[in-house]
């Protein structure tokens, strides 16, 4: 009997086969849909036999060690519940990402710089969450590094893209350096790099806080948690819109898996001061990934700063699971960690369609920027109609998906007063200010998104030539809208689906919510706090057609179009209609002058003077300037330093050899 | 037996809020005319004025999409639904654990979403400065509102609005410093969203600090009509939420009879007039701020609601 991983292992494989395939047949015109479909394919195959696993008994483990790896080691495999759970998030993005693909894929300008890599890139990220031992977890970690920038770097000739490919490049070894010396940490002098040696050795207070750490700054790196997520707007959009959506909705919770493999599962019982640590960590980078994205004019941009705002959302959420887990709380940190989890789920729903709409934009009309969009509704009537499903989602809008594990942290959040240390006493109801103000940014940030792209009059001539695009495109963010709603509607069953990997590593899961009357959510119990997505859709749906009927049976029918009133000043010109960065400048005011040190001038003409007056607005990225320029500065002070020992004479190299031998000598001869 | 009537008083409810909504509205009025000496509009204007918009035509302007036709009756279902979940007479009704507290304020967040998006629909100007002030105005309301959630749901023990309001008509309450510092908030949240002095002037029109007005402008016509009924059901909803946390006297229960309820919808009664008439008092008792000054007074709001919380974290029984 050939175990279930082994199955599963087949598809990376086949994956990396179609990838090398792929880089032989690239620039044949039918290789597009041959990539694509290989890789929708092999994706629902891998989702069937994991579904299949799960329908059948989600506890069983199932691991496999391959002779290949570290001599030692062998490279190990396994697959638990929370590999599954990884594996559906990761496959049904790539299923579904796979069908834009095969839409969005044909208006590539040069296909061969990303067929290659974009079934590779899916093998690695299928690789991490599989990997039992940390030789492979690194490989396949560093191999999915590797992919995207390949993917980033598609369009190379620009140089915007050139720039964010160095430094995701640059921030993506600094993650894996960050995540070798912590695997190093966990494997200790005797160096047993196997997961389930970690998994029992209980490393000591001061190795795992220096884990934590690591992981924070590997982990987080590639998730982007401030401020380690200045590559994340630059590099997720430079790269084609689908891979973005896969960068963005997916490779991103790969992150959050490595970071929950360790921090929950391999590092056994955590301190409480970890979770105050993740908790402020989630909350701050909440609140400022919002705000960067409501500064943004670039469409794309936009969505990539909002990933940060979920998953600071997501890491708050883990912080607060891991504060319960110290405190011997389970129900309260399995409730948590559910709501991590149900967010990392719908996160990949709504930020993939979201992605995919932008990439629509894009096909339609050349254009990221929203400020020469505008009135792309009437254009674009299906994509504006899933566009609109995806912001209303994320902007954590009952009945959609994104209030629905909001509504479970902020539930979570309340079970908190229990804890008992005065540290946590302080820092959850102020996150859970922040997570809250993050949510209203969040719906004003979508209200931007939407309105500015979509409605509104066009700003530029490229909208008068959009079209609706292709029908695969529109199939996948169809599919997609759809899950938005059913994971809004019917919570309970994406819960109940999770209580085995809750199990696993809390100790306890929520109650059965499908068991509940109507299918509401009940946490803890009916009396404290429950919520039924189902019942308030319907009511919504009923009193909205019922209110449409009375007013079509019993009021005037007249309709009557006329030009646009605004107060009998209606401006002619579409450029005069509100723009993304006026749309924005209110909220600029309130936070602008701390969060990004925004500062507004107005250069008024001299009196008399015919030239316009000009309003200046300076935003400053605050974690850019405080850690990269001064880090950046230094090595480039350093390397002007060293650069001339380049040039030396022979008989100085040799003098330099001769006195770095003594050097060591001496070392090892002063070592005690 | 007890089912059905169950699902009748429930449905009461429904029909009562989206009665009652335009007579609160029209009592506000009067008292307010009444104060600076007018004799004001009779108290059923606001009937009048909703029935004459039906009756008329809608104007919509040449660049208006689906959403701009769609969006009153979604903000219209959203807030009525969100008010129809609020205790008003009754608390515990059959649906009422559909939605806790947190749900009720995010429905009417999904109105705002709309209300706003369809402000940018046309492309006017006027849109645009309403709508982004909508939003400005609602990322501080709302973690405001949220954090008197939390308050509330520390002190109570839940979020569910029934099992909320039973605990404060109970005498373990007391008095505490985190549910007066909750009270203020709540009104000055109150206040910002439902548009009334001293943030946005509901009078108003054509003026430029105007936001809510300046969201509506281009429509008319039976669109109108719904929109200003959310805007009244909004009003009534914050009424009844204070009224039902903060003066839950005379509240029927769940499984009440015929008199608690009657009982019930007559103190119902009361304690809306006494709002009303408080609201129309402070309105007329103070100035419409500046744009840039409602940050301020919603920050002291949010900081206020934030202490409350904290406080309770602190200790249970403050």
């Amino acid at each position: 009997m050939i175990s279930i991983v082994a199955f599963l292992l087949c598809g990376p494989a086949a994956l990396l086969g179609t990838a090398i395939l792929a880089a032989a047949v690239s620039r044949r015109a039918s290789a597009t849909s041959l990539v694509y479909g290989a890789a929708l394919a092999i994706s629902v195959a891998v989702l069937a036999i994991v579904a299949g696993h799960l329908a059948g008994n989600p506890g069983e483990v199932s691991a496999i060690t391959l002779p290949l790896g570290l001599p030692w080691t062998g490279a190990r495999f396994r697959l638990d519940g929370l590999s599954a759970f990884f594996l559906v998030v990761v496959n049904l993005g790539g299923a579904v990402t796979s069908l834009y693909g095969l839409g969005y894929g044909r208006h590539e300008s040069q296909p061969h710089r990303v067929l290659p890599f974009y079934p590779a890139f899916l093998a690695g990220m299928n690789l991490v969450v599989l990997a039992n031992d940390a030789f492979s977890f690194l490989l396949s970690w560093e191999f999915m590094s590797l992919a995207s920038w390949a993917l980033v770097m598609a369009h190379h000739r620009d140089e915007a893209n050139r720039r964010a490919g160095y430094i995701y490049l640059v921030m993506a070894s600094f993650g894996t350096l960050a995540l070798l010396l912590a695997f190093g940490l966990l494997a200790g002098p005797a160096g047993t790099y196997a997961f389930d040696a970690m998994r029992t050795a209980h490393p000591g207070l001061l190795t795992a806080g220096a884990v934590l750490a690591l992981m924070l700054l590997g982990a987080g790196s590639k998730a982007g948690l401030v401020p380690l997520h200045a590559w994340l707007p630059l590099a997720h959009p430079a790269a084609p819109s689908h891979v973005s959506a896969l960068m963005s909705g997916i490779m991103t919770k790969v992150a959050v898996y490595g970071f929950i493999r360790v921090v929950f599962d391999l590092l056994g019982a955590p301190a409480w001061w970890s979770g105050v640590v993740v908790l402020l960590i989630g909350g701050v980078t909440a609140v400022l990934g919002i705000l960067h994205a409501l500064m943004e004019k670039d469409l794309k941009r936009l969505l990539a700063y909002s990933t940060i705002e979920n998953i600071g959302v997501i890491f708050a959420s883990l912080g607060l699971a891991l504060a319960f887990k110290a405190n011997a709380m389970p129900s309260a940190a399995a409730l948590a960690f559910t709501a991590a989890l149900f967010h990392v789920l719908n996160h990949s729903f709504f930020k993939s369609l979201l992605f995919f709409g932008a990439g629509a934009v894009l096909t339609a009309t050349g254009e990221r920027d929203m400020e020469k969009l505008g009135g792309l509704i009437h254009r674009m009537p299906v994509t504006s109609f899933v566009f609109l499903v995806g912001c209303v989602s994320i902007a954590a809008l009952p009945p959609f998906n994104g209030f629905a594990s909001e509504w479970l942290v902020f539930q979570a959040i309340l079970q908190s007063p229990e804890l008992p240390q005065w540290g946590l006493k302080v820092i959850v109801p102020a996150v859970g200010g922040m997570l809250a103000l993050a949510a209203a940014l969040a719906a004003a940030c979508f209200v931007k998104a939407f309105g500015i792209t979509f409605l509104g009059r066009a700003r530029s001539a490229v909208v008068g030539q959009a079209r609706e695009v292709d029908r695969p495109s529109l199939a996948a963010m169809a599919v997609l809208a759809v899950f938005c709603l059913l994971a809004g509607i019917l919570p309970g069953f994406v819960i109940d689906g999770l209580s085995p990997v809750t199990l696993s590593l809390i100790g306890e899961s929520m109650p059965v919510q499908t068991a509940q009357p109507w299918l509401s959510i009940v946490p803890i119990a009916e009396s404290r706090s429950s919520y039924n997505g189902l019942l308030v859709f319907v009511f919504i749906t009923i009193s909205a057609s019922l209110a449409a009927f009375v007013i079509h049976r019993f009021a005037s029918h007249a309709l009557r179009r006329g030009p646009a009133w605004g107060c009998g000043f209606a401006d002619a010109v579409p450029a005069a209609q509100y723009t993304a960065v006026s749309f924005a400048q209110p909220i600029r005011r309130v936070f602008g002058g701390f969060a990004f040190r925004a500062r507004e001038t107005v250069e008024m003409p001299a009196p008399g003077a015919l030239e316009p007056a000009r309003l200046k607005v300076d935003i400053h990225d605050v974690a850019w300037e405080t850690f990269y320029q001064p880090i950046s500065g230094a090595i480039d002070f350093a390397t002007e330093r060293l650069n001339h020992l380049q040039f030396l004479t022979i008989r100085r190299y040799l003098t330099l050899v001769f006195l770095y031998l003594v050097i060591l000598l001496l070392v090892l001869a002063l070592w005690p | 037996m007890a089912v059905i009537f169950e699902l009748a008083v429930q449905g009461a409810q429904m029909l009562l809020v989206l009665l009652l909504a335009p007579l609160l509205i029209g009592f506000v009025r009067k008292v307010k005319a009444r104060l600076v000496r007018r004799q004001g509009p009779s108290l059923i204007q606001p009937y009048r004025d909703l029935a004459r918009l039906m009756r008329k035509e809608v104007v919509l302007a040449d660049n208006a999409s689906w959403l701009f036709r769609v969006t009153p009756y979604l903000i219209f279902a959203a807030t009525w639904v969100a008010a129809a979940l609020v205790p008003t007479f009754a608390a515990g009704l059959q649906f009422s654990w559909t939605a806790d507290l947190i749900v009720i304020v995010a429905l009417l967040g999904s109105a705002r979403f709309f209300q706003a998006l369809a402000g940018m629909d046309v492309g006017t100007s006027f849109g645009g400065i309403g709508a982004s002030r909508e939003v400005m105005i609602a990322s501080l309301a709302e973690p405001a509102m949220l954090l008197i959630v939390f308050s509330l749901a520390l002190v109570a023990g839940a979020t569910q609005l029934s099992t909320v309001a039973a605990f404060m008509g109970s005498p373990e309450v007391g008095l505490r410093v985190s549910l007066g510092m909750s009270l203020i908030a709540l009104v000055m949240v109150a206040i910002a969203e439902n548009a009334r002095i001293p943030v946005d002037n509901p009078a108003t029109h054509l003026e430029l600090t105007m936001v809510h007005e300046a969201m509506i402008l281009e429509y008319s016509g039976r669109h109108l009509a719904m929109i200003e009924l959310a805007t009244f059901l909004k009003l009534l909803l914050y009424v009844s939420l204070i009224s039902c946390v903060f003066l839950p006297w005379g509240l029927a229960h769940a499984g009440a009879g015929p008199k608690a309820l009657a009982i019930g919808a007559a103190a119902y009664l009361v304690k809306l007039a006494v709002l009303a008439i408080l609201l129309a008092v402070f309105e007329t008792a103070v100035a419409k701020m500046r744009v840039f000054r409602v940050p301020d007074f919603l920050g002291a709001a949010l900081m206020l609601a934030l202490l409350g919380t904290l406080l309770l974290f602190v200790s249970r029984s403050l």
